[in-house]
């Protein structure tokens, strides 16, 4: 039971001190790699809960997907970032004085947390991993009962999807693009000309 | 009843310094809409983990179910709120927020 928590204590401090870094690098280059780090480090501990897919969900969705997102949105637009470093020690005690405050209550509220009686009635128990994987638990339950959400959820996708595309689409003027159907439309006609040249006289320009 | 080794206390406190970590992210940057959005992730992340933790104590399985909704959400979001980031730019030439107060009224 020992290696389990070395090896939580292991991920928990590295998703901490990368979180950190996320929100005190100077560079958001670097803020968008320690959030990937933090990602594939809380996969780390979702793994240790037991939740299997969720974890692999996590680096699939966000280290492949939003974080990469991020890194090509932070590389793309040619922000000052120094302007908008500015003021960060400015808002440091306060933000921190708060920070602090939420902190403690949320340990208090974590350290006074009792299991109410009344949830030994589980909506949905986990079967035992021997005979069940994480996986094929988790889509009986999605394919069946909550099959009305799934689809939502991929409607959720969906609308976000087409909405992404079509505030980012934009339409070019004085772009030449290759017409196919103009292309096949040419004729031999308005392509080659022949013209008659008389021996010897050679030829001018233009005729 | 619980296949989770680990007391749940300790997952919830990680959870909790995530948490409190996203929240001065917004308090601290507050002039760069990336970073902003980069602590709403690390917030949504420490909800997750505590879904996934309670989800392991109790041995119940619609934490996963609705830590995989909230996971969806969080895709969502991310996309449009960079899109609407890269229209703002290609528009104003800059992403901080004091100058998005055109619709302030």
């Amino acid at each position: 039971m020992l290696i389990q928590f070395i090896v939580f204590y292991v991920f928990a401090a590295i998703v901490v001190g990368s979180a950190f870094m996320v929100i005190a690098s100077r560079n958001p280059v670097h803020s968008v790699l320690f959030l990937i780090l933090a990602f594939f480090n809380a996969a780390g501990l979702f793994v240790l809960a037991g939740a299997e897919f969720l974890a692999m969900t996590l680096v699939i969705v966000y280290v492949g997907a939003v974080a990469v997102l991020f890194l090509f949105v932070v590389m793309m637009l040619d922000i000052n970032f120094v302007r908008l470093r500015q003021g960060f020690m400015h808002y440091l005690p306060l933000g921190a004085m708060l920070g602090a405050v939420l902190l403690v209550e949320l340990l208090l509220v974590v350290g006074a947390l009792v299991v109410a009686p009344e949830v030994e009635t589980l909506a949905a128990p986990m079967p035992p991993v021997e005979q069940q994987s994480n996986t094929h638990a988790l889509g009986q339950l999605l394919y069946t009962r909550y099959m009305y959400l799934f689809q939502v959820a991929g409607m959720i996708l969906l609308v976000a999807m087409i909405g992404a595309i079509v505030l980012t689409f934009r339409v070019r003027t004085g772009v030449r693009r290759q017409s196919i159907a103009a292309q096949v439309a040419r004729t031999r006609a308005d392509a080659v000309e022949i013209k008659k040249v008389v021996s010897g006289a050679g030829v001018t320009e233009g005729i | 009843m619980a296949p989770l080794t680990i007391p749940l206390g300790h997952f919830l406190s990680v959870a909790a310094i995530l948490f409190t970590l996203g929240v001065l992210g917004i308090f601290l940057n507050r002039k760069n809409v990336i970073v902003i959005l980069m602590s709403v992730e690390l917030m949504l992340l420490a909800v997750n983990l505590n879904l996934v933790a309670f989800s392991a104590h109790l041995g119940d399985m619609v934490g996963q179910v609705f830590a995989m909704f909230v996971l969806t959400v969080a895709a969502a979001e991310a996309a449009i709120g960079l899109a609407i980031l890269v229209v703002y730019f290609r528009n104003r030439g800059t992403v901080a927020v004091e100058d998005i107060s055109l619709m302030k009224g």
